[in-house]
């Protein structure tokens, strides 16, 4: 792959005070694409993604490479960090109930990603959030920015959260379980939303899910982990032809309207598959 | 409807919410004047007064009229300002406790500035250090002035600032030597040594006020500072907090522009608290202190039995969580955005 955006090379995380590594030996890189992580609750998928982030202040992280464009993360300042948080990488998180502070309106939360990074007056960086409100198909982004979180719905909450985090133009954006805590209804409204502007400007996406149809219809690739390790990589169309025993199980486990009626299968766990060589 | 109108009910139901809650509390005064075994007769006329002198004042002071009568005569008495006269000093209840009061209010206001001075940025810290050394230092500061008497913390630091190292002025508002040297124009004697022009007097007086402030401040300091830890420590553990973080502010600007910003009504509420709870009067501080304020003189009043200042007294104590509570309700509208 030419210019990667990321690669991760043997990314091992540990917890402070936890017996084993939560992440071991995870390696990756990714283009001007969109790569999907699928796994179970507890694979590890989330800490991958706030690792990147250098937010894991309880964590050990460790790697052989660990690069970012041309910074190398494992060795940045946290005082560097805060230059490519929000302004180069930048995250959307789960559930817009809890990620926007309950008490400030939504605009003056958004554009503050832009206030923090570039001297803008006020307001410019409201002209711009108004823009970016407007990009993310909020239909009356005058209104919407003087609301208040507990005054919008989930799926408008959700577009903000990427207003927010895309505002000041990252080139990698990880989103992290983007559409679970949302109606299945506007689902798939935001998910075209959020994949609309990763490729209209070229940001690197890493779509961080459980959700395995989700993530082979979104995403160009996806990686698959269990208990912390990632059994395969595939492109997203080669799904159907897994080679690894797990991502066959958990295509397996998922129902197909008009499919068979019949119980669906188990999904098998191996303890063998924790420790088997990558291939 | 429009949004002044809401405004104007509201207001109108927050008044009416006070009047109902003035009136359960006189109608509570009335109760306890009725039912505390002091009697108010026999106060008036003495052990050797005769059975007739009794009954005639017994019959003046209206006792044999019905209860509901006698409420509506000390509601009567109240509204137009009439709280009764003091047994003790013969002088009308409310200009004793006008007399008071302004000590109190100063010590308290000090002690509360100091309070929050000290408890908001310690809890903070604690909160933002959890488990590390600052936390654990806080915790043992917070918890020694959480348990100290306060009358033996006195003493001590009357030993130690005023008799050897002569730092403070010691008992009193201010030195013996300036009593009676500024007019009583607010009661307040750091604003009326200010109106006096005697700059002494200030001095002195703030340097009698300094320790017994510090001492009650250091006192309602743990309580603030443990609850400013665990109201912080449950916005850290919010998921906004991660955002912003994550659109690349630095962990100090996500502490107080985000978790501290959200945690203020809630500080409002126990300062309010905290700061009614001195103004009811520190007993044991202006004992030791000699400090001529309000729960002194509600102790006073209670072991002697006279009850007009009692019922007087517990009046005010309701009187001033009722306008702490009002004070609140406006600090909430200003930290609390959407409430407007």
């Amino acid at each position: 792959m030419e210019n990667p955006i990321l690669e991760v090379k043997n990314l091992c995380i540990r917890y402070n005070g936890a017996p084993t590594d939560a992440v071991r030996d995870v390696s990756f890189t990714l283009g001007r694409e969109r790569l999907g992580i699928v796994g179970e609750s507890g694979s590890g998928k989330s800490t991958v993604g706030r690792a990147l982030l250098r937010l894991l202040p309880s964590a050990q992280v460790t790697a052989e490479k660990l690069r970012f464009e041309d910074l190398d993360l494992l060795n940045l300042s946290e005082a560097q960090m805060l230059k490519v948080r929000g302004r180069r990488m930048s995250m959307i998180l789960q559930d817009p109930k809890f990620s926007l502070n309950p008490i400030q309106r939504v605009g003056h939360q958004v554009a503050e990603t832009l206030l923090r990074h570039f001297p803008v007056s006020k307001s410019d960086a409201r002209v711009k959030t108004l823009e970016m409100l407007a990009a993310v198909k909020i239909r009356d982004p005058e209104r919407v920015h003087d609301l208040y979180p507990h005054e919008i719905s989930g799926g408008m909450g959700q577009r903000v959260m990427i207003a927010m985090m895309l505002l000041a133009d990252p080139d990698l954006v990880i989103a992290d379980e983007p559409t679970s805590a949302l109606d299945v209804t506007v689902r798939l409204q935001v998910l075209n939303i959020l994949d609309g502007l990763v490729r209209d400007r070229g940001i690197g996406l890493i779509m961080i899910s459980h959700d395995l149809n989700l993530v082979r219809n979104f995403c160009d690739r996806v990686l698959i982990m269990y208990a912390g390790r990632v059994v395969e990589t595939l492109n997203a169309r080669d799904m159907d032809h897994a080679q690894h025993p797990y991502t066959r199980g958990l295509l397996a486990a998922q129902p197909r309207i008009g499919g068979s009626r019949a119980p669906l299968a188990v999904l098998d766990r191996r303890p063998e598959w924790k420790e088997e060589a990558r291939t | 409807m429009s949004i002044s109108r809401m405004r104007l009910r509201g207001a109108l139901g927050q008044a009416g919410t006070i009047a109902v809650t003035l009136l359960g509390l006189l109608l509570l005064t009335f109760v306890i004047g009725r039912m505390m075994p002091a009697d108010p007769v026999r106060a008036i006329v003495g052990e050797e007064a005769s059975p007739e002198i009794y009954q005639q004042v017994f019959q003046q002071l209206g006792l044999d009229r019905p209860l509901w009568e006698q409420f509506l005569r000390y509601l009567g008495d109240v509204l137009t300002g009439d709280f009764g006269t003091s047994i003790r000093t013969g002088k009308p209840v409310i200009e004793d406790i006008l007399h008071v009061m302004p000590a109190t209010i100063e010590l308290a206001t000090f002690a509360i500035l100091i309070g929050a001075g000290l408890g908001i940025p310690l809890g903070v810290t604690a909160a933002v250090n959890k488990d590390r050394w600052p936390d654990h230092l806080v915790r043992v500061f917070s918890l020694f002035g959480h348990s100290m008497p306060i009358f033996w913390t006195g003493m001590i630091a009357l030993i130690v600032f005023y008799a050897h190292l002569g730092w403070v002025g010691g008992s009193g508002r201010m030195s013996q030597f300036y009593i009676g040297m500024v007019p009583d124009v607010t009661g307040f004697l750091l604003i009326d040594s200010l109106i006096a022009g005697e700059m002494d007097v200030f001095a002195s007086a703030v340097n009698h006020l300094i320790l017994p402030a510090a001492l009650l401040g250091y006192s309602s300091s743990a309580y603030i500072t443990r609850m400013t830890r665990s109201f912080m420590l449950d916005q850290l553990g919010q998921e906004y907090m991660v955002t912003a973080r994550v659109k690349g502010l630095s962990r100090r600007q996500t502490i107080w522009r985000h978790a501290f910003g959200n945690i203020r009504v809630q500080l409002v509420t126990i300062i309010a608290l905290a700061y009614g709870g001195l103004l009811e009067g520190a007993v044991l501080i202006e004992t030791v202190f000699a400090w001529p304020g309000f729960g002194q003189y509600l102790t006073n009043n209670l072991i002697i039995g006279d009850m007009n200042a009692v019922m007087t007294c517990v009046l005010i104590v309701g009187v001033i969580f009722i306008a702490l509570n009002l004070l609140s309700d406006l600090l909430y509208r200003l930290f609390d955005p959407r409430t407007k």
